[in-house]
């Protein structure tokens, strides 16, 4: 007994922890030592220790009060460096060796904390005390707010990146069974007797749920056993999923779940392959939710000291981790709960120095303890818990006939554990997340299940079943229904073994327990969020009557705890202050998840470059070799320009612009989008979706066309080769290949379903190389069988052959404005091709552009990309008119004679050009006529591309602009007050170079 | 949430893409109407409470367009069928 490894408050045996593995922790610098099943708050008390935390708002001292999820005060850092995480709660940390916790919200220490001062002034700090005293002046708020938020603390985030992985599973079942207590083990077993595919969830490490933390016996042995026996014949069947550490969070539309698995949290790293955590989406036939049940604290005063507990979570201390949590307590109670509990605490050496029940007369539970000798004081509240850091004695007094005032005749009892059990709560929050509708009992003193809305029933003490019999009967029952509602024919409800069947007895609700005259004494409701019960009553005398409004103005239940504890307690308060009854006040909304869920696990392993997939060109690995610097578009990464030794970056991009125009280029273009059209209506099909025909396209050519939506705008432009009568190839830009490509499905599959067309996407299989500048043709006839010659190959005309010994086509199209060629060949043949370019071009200087100087060189062409295609053109103002076919039906056609549309003000793509020679154009800058004119300035226009040509000499720019095509030759600016940049532009054509075309047909 | 393809079966939701009210057909010579009508087939729709009858896209499948009749408060489906064929199911 004396053994002085044993820490002091350790049961000498019992408790489901390894006594052979001790192991080494620390908590706020201190070493201490606990065993291998403890949890850092079981630890904790067998040390001694219950000062743990300072609380959020008035930083009072605040111990552990429970054993589970529901705790609302000892939330701890965990961790330290990359890996610290706070606001944890210490009953849910499986102890591991070499923890390292610490103590939030205190400086310089939890148990001297300098900020403690706010409790002695807190009847100054009602609820909205910050709304009503820093609201002038206004300016000042952004001060007071970062000093508010300094005192309100809630522990510190890390600041480095997260070096653990986590994991997202997707899997489908029959069953899920949410809960492994004893209703939840013996609906897993009746279901997966039925062939279900069963999977049941537990938040513990333990399945067992409540029996883990009781004495309680199942066919007259140790309820253990059978919980073990049950686990083994589940984990022995090939179509369960026994899922322990994992929190069922979140319940959604058609029985999907949202579960988050504690993979590596036990461990001192989850090292290897093993996630920290591992989210699980579950998608159910059918649910059988078995969450248990929460007991509520009792409202009284300095009921939030250090060593006031909830009576249930001390009899899990003594039974699962052999901890006594004191070893002199009073009782208090409103029901029979406590008096199993205290049978308990007596069998394991807690002295009893008295049950106090606010009941009036004794009842048969109450009975047996009082033949053990245990004092009982019926009709008696604990009015106070006394101490300062931790409890040292309650005052208790009588109760008047009414039950709400005290009657005087006040007794001090020492002690250093008060229990307190103000009923139970069942947990159905995922019930109600699942829009379940909630019935208000009136015996149970709480809200119970009552008509389900989704695939799903609840059994056990979530349902408002106290007895450990009837749980495991209506488990069994609630297995074989939802197996026999997911379609298994061979169900029936196993039988249960033998248990006992202790009720609560009658619940004498008690919400607020009444205090002497003048008392300041704060009763605390929501302990996370020290909500105390004065401040319900302050809501109530403002004028607040909506549960939901007073939740957030007190901040009721609005902690990481979600008011676990508090929601019943909170609402009772507030309709007693409301003289309402319960259920015509109503209940805030449970939402998800049940518990805090890291943002780690809700990302997974989408993060970096894992977030969205990155699309390579076949040519990639080529680019990075030649020291390309990339940009993004879209998904994919496109070399920008290729910078050479003693480059800046204009410089390369200048020269490769340049190295076009006078000799030839080679650019990577593979990510246009490219989608093959068969069938033998495919003509008809690209005749309805372009403004200008195609049916007469003959084969052997390619056409540039345009593509409305049916509200007229522009949707993509592109080119559109005839391959063979009924086989087509069409480009789009980049970024709509995939729009696009829905757009024609959509046509073809909703509105034109009788034209014979299949289309499908051939970007990928597709390798494309622009091949540009005045020695193109000459490096293609080095490298292609194709004839070359202008005219057996003439503009926009498309061949196939072999191309670098590799079959190919050859479109020639040219975006640059220079004699140029397209060239196609499949994906796996891409980089041998560019390759073989290069090579074989070595004496024209072939040289590779990148997407900056592209761009350069189609501005200077004209030639329009997203910015201008920007939802809010159309074909006329882009300067299409011409090609808007007056002789066939098409999308988009009727909504060009919208009145808006033809309107005369319409904004119409120009050129511009700087005035002075110099001076850039700024990005986005609007058009205008006087910047200094009298605001708001009427804009015109805005820049749609902006660039300096080398060719022009001078920057040039693309802008949309009201009536533009009538203005050419006018000087306007361009300014961009948000940069605080202006120029005088001259308006011209958007053609800066070759507007005849000559360069192209060459 | 699982969308019954009638194609491919049961599939997850993040396989699909909504693609608007199978109810509004397109009108087969929009040039024929007045402004108002070609608004009332280009822009206007009804927002009811309830069963739907929509056109989805397998997009991440077969990439086939249907036709689903959703209730547009519960989530329910209670037919899919190709876009030639009528919808079972659903109060009203």
């Amino acid at each position: 007994m004396n053994n002085p490894q044993i820490p002091q408050y350790r049961l000498p045996e019992g408790g489901r922890i390894d006594r052979s593995r001790p192991l080494s922790f620390s908590f706020n610098g201190r070493a201490y030592v606990g065993y291998q099943g403890d949890t850092l708050a079981s630890a904790l008390l067998a040390n001694g220790v219950h000062l743990i935390a300072r609380s959020f708002k008035y930083h009072r001292p605040r111990g552990i009060m429970s054993a589970g999820s529901e705790e609302p005060c000892a939330m701890v850092t965990m961790r330290q460096g990359s890996r610290i995480e706070p606001n944890i709660r210490a009953t849910q940390i499986e102890l591991y060796e070499g923890l390292v916790a610490n103590s939030q919200n205190c400086w310089p220490s939890v148990n001297f904390d300098l900020q403690a001062i706010i409790n002695k002034v807190s009847r100054f700090l009602p609820s909205g005390f910050y709304y009503k005293t820093f609201k002038w002046p206004k300016f000042l708020w952004m001060s007071y707010e970062k000093v508010i938020r300094h005192a309100a603390g809630m522990g510190k985030v890390a600041t480095l990146p997260d070096p653990d992985h986590y994991d997202h599973m997707h899997a489908y079942c029959d069953v899920l069974v949410v809960g492994g207590g004893p209703a939840g083990l013996m609906a897993a077993k009746s279901a997966a007797a039925s062939g279900a595919r069963v999977m049941l969830a537990d938040e513990q490490a333990e399945f067992g749920g409540t029996l883990c933390g009781r004495a309680e016996k199942i066919s007259n042995k140790p309820a253990m056993d059978w919980v073990a026996r049950v686990r083994d014949e589940l984990a022995a069947r090939p179509d369960v999923t026994l899922l322990p550490r994992t929190v069922v969070a979140s319940y959604y539309d058609h029985n999907m779940l949202v579960l988050n698995q504690r993979t590596g949290e036990h461990l001192p790293t989850a090292e290897g392959f093993t996630p920290r955590q591992r989210i699980w989406k579950v998608w159910a036939k059918q649910v059988v939710l078995a969450t248990g049940a929460i007991e509520r604290p009792l409202v009284f005063g300095n009921n939030d000291l250090p060593g006031v507990m909830l009576t249930g979570a001390v009899q899990t201390y003594i039974s699962q981790y052999g901890v006594l949590a004191g070893k002199n307590a009073v009782i208090f109670t409103n029901n029979d709960s406590a008096y199993d509990a205290a049978a308990h605490m007596h069998d394991n050496g807690i002295k009893i120095a008295a049950i106090i029940d606010n009941r009036k007369q004794t009842s048969p539970a109450a009975q047996k303890l009082s033949d053990r000798g245990i004092l009982i004081f019926n009709n008696h509240v604990v009015y106070q818990a006394v101490g300062s850091k931790h409890v040292r004695g309650v005052n208790i007094s009588p109760l008047n006939e009414n039950g709400d005032k005290l009657s005087g005749g006040n007794i001090k009892i020492d002690c250093d554990l008060l229990c307190m059990s103000g009923g139970w709560t069942p947990s159905v929050h995922l019930f109600s997340q699942a829009r379940g509708k909630l019935r208000w009992h009136e015996t149970l003193t709480t809200f119970i299940p009552e008509k389900s809305f989704q695939q799903e029933r609840s059994a056990g003490s979530c349902k408002g079943v106290w007895g450990l019999s009837d749980c495991l009967k209506g488990g069994a029952k609630a297995g074989a229904e939802a197996a026999k509602a997911a379609g298994f024919t061979k169900t029936r409800a196993l039988k249960t073994p033998a248990a006992s069947n202790h009720d609560m007895g009658d619940i004498r609700a008690l919400w607020r327990v009444p205090q002497p005259p003048r008392s300041q004494t704060k009763r605390f409701i929501d302990f996370q969020d020290d909500v105390a019960t004065s401040d319900i009553e302050l809501a109530a005398r403002e004028g607040y009557r909506s549960v939901e409004l007073t939740k957030r103005y007190t901040t009721l239940g609005m902690g990481t705890d979600q008011g676990k504890t508090s929601n019943i307690n909170g609402l009772a308060v507030l309709s007693e202050e409301l003289g309402k009854h319960i259920p015509e006040v109503g209940l805030t909304t449970f939402r998800p998840p049940y518990t805090a869920q890291t943002l780690g696990a809700i990302s997974g392993p989408e993060r970096g470059g894992h977030f969205a997939p990155t699309r390579r060109s076949p040519v990639h690995d080529w680019h990075v070799s030649t020291g390309a610097s990339f940009m993004p578009a879209g998904l994919w990464m496109r070399p920008a320009y290729y910078q050479q030794p003693g480059e800046t970056m204009w410089d390369a991009i200048y020269r490769e612009t340049k190295h076009v125009r006078s000799h030839v280029g080679l650019v990577d273009v593979s990510s246009l989008g490219k989608i093959d059209l068969q069938g033998k209506d495919s003509a008809e099909f690209l005749n309805r979706c372009y403004i200008n025909g195609f049916a007469k396209l003959p084969v052997g050519k390619c056409r540039y066309g345009v593509m409305l939506r049916d509200d007229g705008m522009v949707f993509d432009d592109g080119t559109v080769s005839r391959l063979a009568e009924n086989h087509f190839m069409m480009t789009t830009t980049t970024a709509k290949a995939g729009p696009v490509l829905q757009y024609l499905e959509y046509l073809l599959d909703v509105v034109w379903p009788e034209l014979d067309v299949h289309v499908v996407s051939a970007t990928e299989q597709w390798c494309a190389i622009a091949v540009a500048g005045p020695k193109s043709r000459e490096l293609l006839s080095r490298i292609t069988d194709i004839d070359m010659s202008n005219e057996a190959f003439e503009f926009m005309g498309v061949r196939q052959g072999n191309i670098c010994d590799v079959p190919g086509r050859i479109y020639r199209i040219s975006f640059s404005g220079e004699l140029a060629y397209e060239i196609g060949v499949p994906s796996d043949w891409g980089l041998h091709v560019w390759e073989s370019l290069m090579t074989a071009g070595k004496d024209l200087k072939v040289s590779p552009y990148g997407l900056e100087a592209m761009s350069i060189l189609r501005i200077e062409k004209g030639h329009i990309v997203g910015a201008e295609l920007n939802g809010r053109t159309t074909a006329d103002d882009l300067g299409f008119a011409a090609m808007i076919s007056t002789r066939k039906p098409f999308m988009g056609q009727r909504s060009l004679r919208k009145p808006a549309l033809l309107e005369g003000e319409r904004k119409q793509l120009v050129g511009l050009i700087s005035l002075d020679g110099k001076t850039p154009i700024p990005r986005g800058a609007q058009i205008v006529v006087n910047p200094d004119g009298p605001t708001p300035v009427a804009m015109l226009g805005e820049v749609t591309s902006n660039c300096y040509s080398p060719h022009v000499e001078n920057h040039i720019g693309l802008a949309i602009v009201k009536r533009g095509r009538q203005r050419i030759d006018e000087i306007l600016w361009a300014t961009s007050p948000l940069t605080k940049q202006r120029v005088r532009v001259k308006l011209c054509s958007p053609h800066f170079i070759d507007p005849q075309g000559e360069r192209l047909r060459g | 949430m699982l969308i019954k393809c009638p194609w491919c079966g049961d599939r997850s939701l993040a396989e699909f893409s909504y693609q608007g009210d199978a109810t509004i057909i397109r009108p087969s010579d929009p040039l024929s109407l007045s402004d108002n009508q070609w608004n009332e087939y280009l822009n206007l729709r009804n927002n009811p409470k309830g069963w739907h009858d929509e056109i989805w896209q397998h997009l991440n499948g077969c990439r086939k367009h249907f036709k689903a009749r959703r209730n547009v408060v519960t989530h329910e489906i209670a037919d899919t069928k190709p876009m030639d064929g009528s919808l079972q199911g659903g109060r009203s």
